[in-house]
């Protein structure tokens, strides 16, 4: 197992490299600029806006970009925005607990929802209640967060005036009232990311669910007496669940930067905001080291995925 | 000009009907001397310009508003003036950073750090053009307690005008020879040569004063690391709580401003980001926020949100002008490396005739009408704004009639299947192109219709917006490669004054590619008369004869039609209903007045 992890971690230097020169290329090649704005303002002389062309390097050749980028990587220099001068790791740190707030709720909503209904769908499938369930679980996920995410302040803020559709990172209040203040603000996000999550994984839950509970051993413990909620309780769940797991485990990086459209609706400042607000405005630091780490989390990830699955799975062998 | 009418005009300026700036130019023209026409005004109890009468509120102590809510579409990135990309960081800093003087819905002169704005009467200007003397106010503390001197305003052109700071207010700076210090509170100015423009530097969005104390260890180079650019610490209304790059930007009262009794809110959060449209939401509809800045929204949709009842749509003027560019260059033949080449001729637009029938088939009226309503005006001039400069000598009409028949007199024949060919025999296809915006792509559709039934083809070609207007060299698709016939795009007056605005018609600021198509001139217009024109007007004091200087060259490149100046926009910002005092104004940042804004219970 150790010598297993080794060799996958050995692989992943030269996918995650390979990734950083594909990454740095693309945004090096795309149109753009991040003194778009100066070019139409009369009072700028172009000498300024090619100065700092200059030095922000990008007149050097696209091949010295990319091993300065890469040294000062290593070296944990993450270099400073275009847009802010401020440096990287600063301003992703400064996302990063709104990220994990709204995204870690919304996934725990997801499981919340996903795993009693699509057991309980599974369990008794083709039932009424299966039936329903399959039917939300169906439109939830084929209906994108942009769309939900539109209709939910249409209903919910100007409907109703029950929400307020504009996440504000700093509340004037204190105390018990900050926190109403901070949830009522993330119900709403938190809904439209977790719903559609929730969606997929109820799926995957009841189908899984599904192939277990129909096994031999399954009827085996039905039949030597096993009273229905311990076989559902022990024998499916625990089995089907091992699939669900590794899926919520190649999920989690997405945490760090999934929510690019809800984020924007709601004006959440995380980093999927941070990230789209970069590639517009043509800040290439900033886009590749999100880009970057979340790669980097990927691979991770998959690697976590594998090890915990046959961690789970005794029938697995890493060899 | 009678004496009746003289009286008329006194009585005008009373009762601010007519601003004392403009009676004095009147009678400046009439050839009375300027202290004569203060004179006059001072007869009659008109007091001088110095400070803005406040609307509205007069309170009797500071603060206690409050918390107030602004959003902006856009989020501010840094908080420093003098490096800002945009308007979203010149606005994000003015709560805290102040200018010596801003610049009011006229384009007047309103003194903020300055104990008066100079002008000849008060000597503050000397005749030579080439001094400037600023009194500045006294009693005035940056945030951190340390008084401001005339070091500041120093060390501030001293920091802006070096070019290894990369500062973006540099032109307005860089002219200046020196500064000297006449006492605590007294810096005189002076330019390297006679400068008709000089109320740029330490004037509004370009104008903001740093604290010498606080940026002398970060200059040059190094300015990219000051702390200020994030946190700073200025003389404004307001100080820096906190500010997240890209998202929003707290501040709280400075309970030491140096106006008494002012501002009026505690507290005030900028957040940053989103869209224009739902920015519009929240104020109109919803009242999450108090104003929503540049609503660059369809009037259709804005009309409709309005009806929410929460607020109102606010209109400030600018110079701002949507225009379509007439490529005087070839933009099909290449010579030494690049298209449009100032060495070539466009084959149709050399012809003036067919200049003057394109400008006949804008259908300015329909545009204003259908796509900006009352965020923009028809024109038929490019330079629209302050009112002084805006020239009376042009028209503009839409007859594809008078086209058709223009077109036909110089000899463009129609082909077999309508369209009509060049002088060559091949038939004519224009191509015009623009930045992707569904308003614009509208506005071409609109135009394309009536060259069509003018006989003329015409392809459509849009850009995104983060290419057109990039300074990118080797993208051939921007607006200053300008390789097609016609393009359109807004331009932005930044400032009152538009000898700045006016260049991009100079020979010497055609893009080419020897300087990267970084210069101002993309439609490569070169003619002397003009050149000679604006270099006259950047040393002429006299204020009429300089904007009758300025509104010949407008007319020299409407009636030669190098662009087709087509509307005429204003600034839309959304605003609570309760929300008073702003005072918005096109040529300074929406939050100039902020002092002085107040809500009504």
């Amino acid at each position: 197992m150790p010598k297993y992890v080794l060799r996958r971690v050995l692989i992943a230097i030269p996918v995650l490299l390979g990734i950083s020169v594909v990454l740095f290329s693309v945004l090096a090649l795309a149109p753009g600029d991040p003194f778009e704005e100066l070019a139409t303002n009369a009072n700028v002389p172009p000498e300024v806006a090619q100065r700092l062309r200059a030095q922000f390097g990008l007149d050097d050749p696209l091949p010295l970009r990319y091993v300065r980028w890469l040294t000062s990587m290593v070296r944990g220099d993450w270099g400073f925005s275009f847009q802010s001068r401020m440096n990287v790791e600063e301003l992703i740190l400064q996302r990063l607990p709104v990220s994990l707030f709204v995204l870690g709720s919304a996934y725990v909503l997801a499981l919340c929802v996903a795993l009693p209904i699509g057991i309980l769908s599974a369990v008794r499938p083709y039932s009424l209640f299966d039936q329903i369930a399959t039917t939300v679980a169906f439109f939830g996920f084929s209906l994108p967060t942009f769309f939900t995410g539109l209709m939910f302040i249409l209903v919910f803020s100007i409907w109703l005036d029950w929400l307020p559709f504009i996440y504000r990172s700093d509340i004037d209040a204190t105390g018990w009232r900050w926190i109403v203040a901070h949830a009522k603000q993330a119900i709403m996000p938190v809904a439209v990311l977790g719903l559609f999550e929730g969606a997929t994984l109820t799926r995957f839950v009841r189908a899984s669910v599904l192939e277990v509970v129909r096994l031999d051993y399954v009827n085996t413990a039905r039949a030597k007496g096993v009273s229905e909620r311990w076989v559902i309780g022990k024998h499916v769940v625990r089995n089907a669940l091992i699939p669900v797991v590794t899926i919520i485990a190649l999920q989690v990086p997405t945490i760090f930067a999934g929510a690019v459209v809800t984020e924007q609706i709601f004006r959440v400042p995380g980093i999927g905001s941070l990230l789209i607000a970069a590639i517009l405005a043509s800040d290439t630091p900033v886009v590749m080291a999100i880009t970057f780490v979340y790669s980097v989390l990927v691979v991770a990830f998959n690697l976590i995925a594998d090890v915990i699955y046959g961690w789970l799975d005794p029938r697995i062998s890493f060899s | 000009m009678d004496e009746d009418r003289i009286r008329e005009l006194i009585d005008d300026v009373k009762g601010g009907r007519l601003s004392r700036r403009s009676f004095i130019e009147t009678m400046v023209g009439l050839g009375l001397t300027a202290p004569l026409a203060t004179q006059m005004l001072t007869t009659v109890g008109v007091a001088h310009a110095q400070t803005r009468p406040s609307p509205g509120l007069n309170p009797t102590k500071r603060g206690g508003g409050g918390r107030l809510r602004l959003l902006w579409w856009q989020a501010p990135t840094l908080l420093n003036g003098h490096f800002a990309t945009g308007t979203k960081d010149q606005d994000a800093a003015r709560p805290v950073y102040e200018p010596l003087c801003a610049f009011d819905p006229d384009g007047n002169f309103v003194p903020i750090l300055a104990g008066e704005a100079p002008t000849l009467q008060n000597g503050g200007l000397t005749k030579d053009g080439k001094t400037v003397t600023w009194r500045l106010k006294k009693g005035v503390q940056w945030h951190d307690g340390k008084p401001f001197t005339a070091d500041d305003v120093i060390f501030t052109w001293e920091w802006v005008a070096d070019p290894a700071t990369s500062s973006l207010n540099i032109t307005a700076y860089q002219d200046i020879d020196r500064i000297d210090r006449v006492d605590d509170h007294t810096a005189k100015v002076t330019f390297k040569e006679p400068r008709a423009f000089w109320y740029d530097a330490f004037f509004g969005v370009r104008g903001y004063i740093l604290p010498k104390h606080l940026f002398k260890d970060y200059r040059g180079n190094n300015a990219r690391n000051a702390p200020q650019n994030l946190k700073p610490i200025g003389t404004g209304p307001y100080k820096i709580v906190d500010f997240k790059p890209g998202d929003s930007a707290r501040f709280e009262i400075n309970p030491s401003y140096h106006v008494p009794n002012r501002p009026f809110f505690d507290q005030v959060e900028l957040k940053g980001g989103g869209d224009a449209t739902s920015a519009a939401r929240a104020v109109l509809q919803t009242g999450e926020f108090d104003f929503a800045w540049n609503m660059q929204v369809e009037w259709d949709v804005l009309k409709r949100l309005a009806e929410g009842g929460k607020g109102i749509i606010s209109q400030s003027t600018t110079g701002n002008i949507e225009h379509i560019q007439v490529n005087q260059t070839d933009p099909w033949t290449e010579v030494e490396g690049e298209r449009s080449s100032i060495k070539t001729k466009h084959p149709l637009f050399q012809d003036v005739a067919f200049r003057q029938a394109i400008a006949l088939l804008v259908d300015r009226a329909t545009v204003a009408e259908e796509l900006y309503g009352p965020g923009g005006q028809a024109t038929g001039n490019f330079l629209n704004a302050p009112d002084k400069f805006r020239s009376k000598n042009t028209k503009w009409e839409f007859s594809i009639d008078k086209a058709n028949k223009l077109l036909d007199e110089a000899g463009y024949k129609r082909g077999s299947d309508g369209f009509r060919l060049g002088k060559d025999g091949k038939r004519i296809k224009l191509v015009f192109q623009t930045s992707t915006n569904s308003l614009r792509q509208k506005n071409q559709a609109i135009i394309k219709q009536a060259c069509a039934k003018a006989g003329l083809d015409m392809e459509l070609k849009s850009v995104v917006a983060s290419v057109f207007f990039s300074s990118d060299p080797a993208n051939p698709d921007t607006y200053s490669h300008f390789y097609a016939d016609l393009q359109m795009f807004n331009t932005t007056m930044v400032s009152p004054d538009p000898q700045f605005f006016m260049n991009q018609f100079l020979s010497g600021q055609a893009a080419q590619k020897s300087n990267k198509w970084g210069f101002r001139n993309p439609t490569r217009y070169r003619n002397p008369e003009y050149d000679k024109l604006w270099s006259a007007a950047e040393a002429e004091f006299d204020p009429v004869k300089r904007a009758a200087m300025f509104v010949r060259m407008n007319d020299i490149v409407v009636n030669d039609v190098v662009v087709v100046p087509e509307n005429w926009r204003r600034r839309s910002t959304a605003v609570s209903k309760q929300l008073h005092g702003m005072d918005l104004s096109g040529w300074d940042s929406d939050l100039w007045h902020l002092a002085y804004w107040y809500r009504e219970a």
